[in-house]
């Protein structure tokens, strides 16, 4: 393997693996709010307890992102250094920021938020948390503009010796792709804490173990995760795929598996893209249906990879086909299930419902397979450029890191986040399995 | 604009060798300090909840450096490859053990997490310090500002020196015993009983070795960067900032001996920051000292980012580091006193 690609799986690689916890504790930190509010309002110590739960599995999960996220703010410099040195000038801002506003927010009010609730009292408690909401989803909008940025290069120009000039912090921050790419990740991070915490409660009332914990847990998860997943489809996925037709019309063409440029273009829904004969093999399609979603005409012409030089396409164009597909295949799923799931509750038949329950408990992993198939699409799509239109991948690459000491690096994350997945899953279940405590020991 | 942020990032820096110091010198004195279950519970309920924010300061001071000075970011950080990468697992590591061990009730659970925490926080104080004498000795940089270094070469701080020489070993060793000291005196403060006098115990010893080592590494600092020199020489008012360290340790020894913690402590911190302060005012205006042709060492111009960025970013960090006051003042004074043995988190 060359060094490039080592380096790509390098970041990919470590990328991925933390994307799972923050994709948790930012949706969590929304659902503990809503509980804590509950609580605030009707005085029930039920919800107090059932926050205190979500809490523990909260600190799990926020100290595994806070580990696994350091190695990210490292590797810009470490392993991209060339992109690190030219695009400085502009992602430093986002970078900086996100560790002056959000992390220090974060860690001092986390402490408050776990250990003091009998020290605090009620109100001061909730403010925590708030604090803790509000920190974490500030984090995630300095990321998101960072990649955004990345995705759609605004407010700057190139400067003397290639390096890029920040000339609109504006620009930066209020960059057109940012908004639906914002909230469509958000929106993927409250689905996924809606689906832990329904799967939990459809775990505890299968199992006949803390009913009442289970009642709240299947009902707050299903109500969130499908006004969230309805957001992730109209409007940001609509508007996201709108900003790609405008700014990445190739990256729009490997998504959809278009090879061919023709006036009133068919919608895949399954198929395998052949690279080798340009063409999707055993396609499942909607005629049309790709014409009207992007353009809304069914007449009008969604250009193929063929009107684009090969170079300039994603250079993986079946990785970015399936991880669009399987992205869109699981929301569609979820919204299904979901929809399903809260028309039972509201008839009053959902805690009882058994075949729905294994649904919703079995549905648990699945969204973390969508969040991530979704960043394979974005970041993927964006391929072979760094910064779209601006820096190709491999001139961001430090040149002077070689393959053999990348490959060392890489080697090592691999084994301690393995074991590091060990000791979590085994730490959570064992935080499921004792379940909350009962309202009454407040 | 740049002398500004140039040190503002010191600024960080000092203040995440202060913070985050003396919670790394609390798992470097853990074993001394502590001997059974109980005891180690309490040194890591000292830290337990400001540990994370100390720890901040790293991320914060790396994010702002790399949007003030981003070729410096990307030069050292890719240069120094591998010892950061370990870094990197150490402090996985590191907050792991703090965060897990409580988790469950085991003989075995406990001890390994006490043993991580302990050898992470001695290593990580080792790696500081070694990358402290990187930078102070100087590195290969090529004309495009970029360099490599391997772990070792012949362990002299030549022209083709390694992560890894006597220089930057001395500098690794001298900076574990000036943490361990400064954690010994913060678990002294937040503690009672025997781990307090033992702690005490253990500052007074280390202290010692800290004098020796500091002096050692001033004249061996001198030795090998010569633009030490040449800066005092040329600014001699710098010469206050060696000398409040000295002050500051010599304050630290009374203060044990009289058994004023918060004053020993603080004298501590000030000592840390002084030697700190005096080290950046020796490289100032350079932030990454070549080891061959001084023109390719990297300074705050040809390092730093546009004047544009600069100011903008001035707008939104000094309200940014007023808040993270205001944080951090909260989060101390609601943990102010001493933690006792018999309270279980």
């Amino acid at each position: 393997m060359d060094a490039l690609t080592i380096h790509r799986l390098h970041f990919a690689f470590t990328v991925t693996f933390h994307y799972l916890f923050p994709q948790l504790t930012m949706g969590l930190a929304l659902l503990i709010l809503i509980l804590k509010t509950m609580a605030l309002r009707t005085g029930n110590p039920h919800y107090a307890s059932a926050a205190r739960f979500w809490a523990k599995i909260f600190a799990i999960n926020f100290a595994m992102g806070v580990v696994t996220g350091i190695p990210m703010e490292f590797q810009f410099g470490t392993n991209w250094s060339r992109f690190a040195k030219s695009a400085g000038g502009v992602i430093g801002q986002t970078l900086a920021m996100e560790g002056v506003f959000s992390f220090f927010l974060e860690s001092s009010f986390l402490g408050a938020f776990l250990f003091g609730e009998k020290r605090l009292g009620p109100k001061a408690h909730w403010f925590t948390a708030l604090l803790v909401f509000l920190g974490s989803w500030m984090s995630g909008f300095l990321i998101v503009a960072t990649d955004a940025w990345m995705q759609h290069p605004t407010g700057y120009v190139v400067g003397a010796h290639g390096e890029m000039v920040l000339t609109s912090f504006w620009s930066l921050l209020l960059n057109p792709w940012l908004g639906w790419q914002y909230i469509h990740t958000m929106a993927g991070s409250v689905v996924t804490a809606s689906v832990v915490v329904a799967a939990v409660g459809a775990f505890y009332l299968l199992t006949g173990s803390h009913q009442e914990h289970g009642r709240t847990f299947v009902r707050l998860g299903v109500i969130e995760g499908i006004l969230a997943t309805v957001v992730m489809l109209f409007p940001s996925g609509d508007g996201q795929g709108h900003n790609i037709a405008w700014d990445q019309p190739v990256t729009l063409a490997a998504m959809e598996g278009v090879f061919t440029t023709e006036p009133g273009t068919p919608l895949a829904i399954l198929g395998q893209p052949d690279m080798e004969h340009h063409r999707l093999d055993n396609p499942l399609v909607v005629p049309r249906a790709l014409s009207f979603l992007t353009y809304q005409s069914w007449k009008a012409e969604v250009k193929g990879l063929d009107s684009f030089p090969p170079q300039n396409w994603p250079d993986n164009v079946p990785l970015v086909y399936y991880s669009y597909h399987i992205m869109v295949g699981l929301g569609t799923i979820f919204l299904a299930v979901l929809a399903l799931a809260a028309f039972s509750l509201w008839r009053g038949a959902l805690y009882r419902s058994r075949g729905l329950l294994w649904l919703l408990m079995m549905m648990l992993p699945f969204p973390y397979i969508a969040n991530t198939a979704g960043w394979i699409t974005a970041e993927v799509g964006r391929q072979p450029w760094l910064i779209y239109g601006v820096m190709r991948t491999p001139a961001g690459v430090s040149a002077q890191v070689s393959s053999g000491n990348a490959l060392f690096t890489l080697i090592g994350f691999l084994g301690i986040y393995t074991i590091l997945s060990i000791l979590f899953l085994f730490l959570v279940y064992r935080e499921i399995e004792e379940g909350p405590e009962p309202a009454a020991a407040v | 604009m740049e002398t500004i942020w140039f040190w503002l990032v010191a600024c960080m820096l000092v203040a995440y060798v202060i913070f985050d110091g003396f919670d790394l010198g609390a798992g470097i004195v853990h074993f001394l300090v502590a001997r059974t279950d109980d005891e180690r519970r309490v040194v890591l309920s000292t830290i337990g909840p400001v540990w994370d924010g100390n720890e901040v300061w790293l991320l914060a001071a790396g994010g702002t450096l790399y949007f003030a000075f981003p070729a410096l970011y990307a030069s050292s950080f890719s240069g120094f490859y591998l010892p950061l990468m370990m870094v990197l697992w150490l402090l996985i590591l590191r907050g792991v053990s703090v965060e897990f061990r409580n988790h469950v009730e085991s003989p075995v659970w406990h001890p390994l997490w006490d043993a991580g925490f302990a050898v992470a926080s001695a290593l990580l104080a080792i790696f500081f310090g070694a990358a402290l004498g990187n930078v102070v000795r100087g590195v290969p940089l090529d004309r495009s500002g970029e360099f490599f270094l391997p772990l070792w070469t012949d362990w002299t701080p030549g022209q083709s020196p390694g992560i890894l020489d006597w220089y930057t070993v001395l500098a690794g060793v001298t900076v574990l015993a000036v943490l361990a000291l400064h954690g010994a005196l913060w678990v002294a403060l937040k503690t009672a009983g025997e781990i307090e006098v033992r702690a005490r115990r253990v500052a007074g010893a280390v202290w010692w070795g800290v004098l020796v080592l500091v002096n050692l590494l001033t004249v061996a600092s001198f030795h090998v960067q010569p633009r030490l020199q040449a800066s005092f020489a040329a600014r001699p008012w710098g010469w206050v900032f060696p000398f409040v360290a000295i002050a500051a340790l010599l304050v630290v020894a009374v203060m044990i001996y009289r058994v004023w913690e918060r004053a020993a402590f603080l004298a501590s911190s000030l000592f840390l920051a002084a030697m700190l302060v005096s080290v950046t005012f020796g490289l100032y205006p350079c932030v990454l000292p070549s080891n061959g042709d001084p023109a390719l060492s990297l300074t705050i111009s040809n390092a730093s980012a546009a004047p544009y960025g600069l100011h903008i970013g001035l707008v939104w960090f000094i309200p940014g580091m007023l808040l993270t006051g205001a944080y951090f003042v909260y989060a101390y004074r609601s943990f102010a006193g001493k933690v006792g043995v018999e309270e279980r988190p």
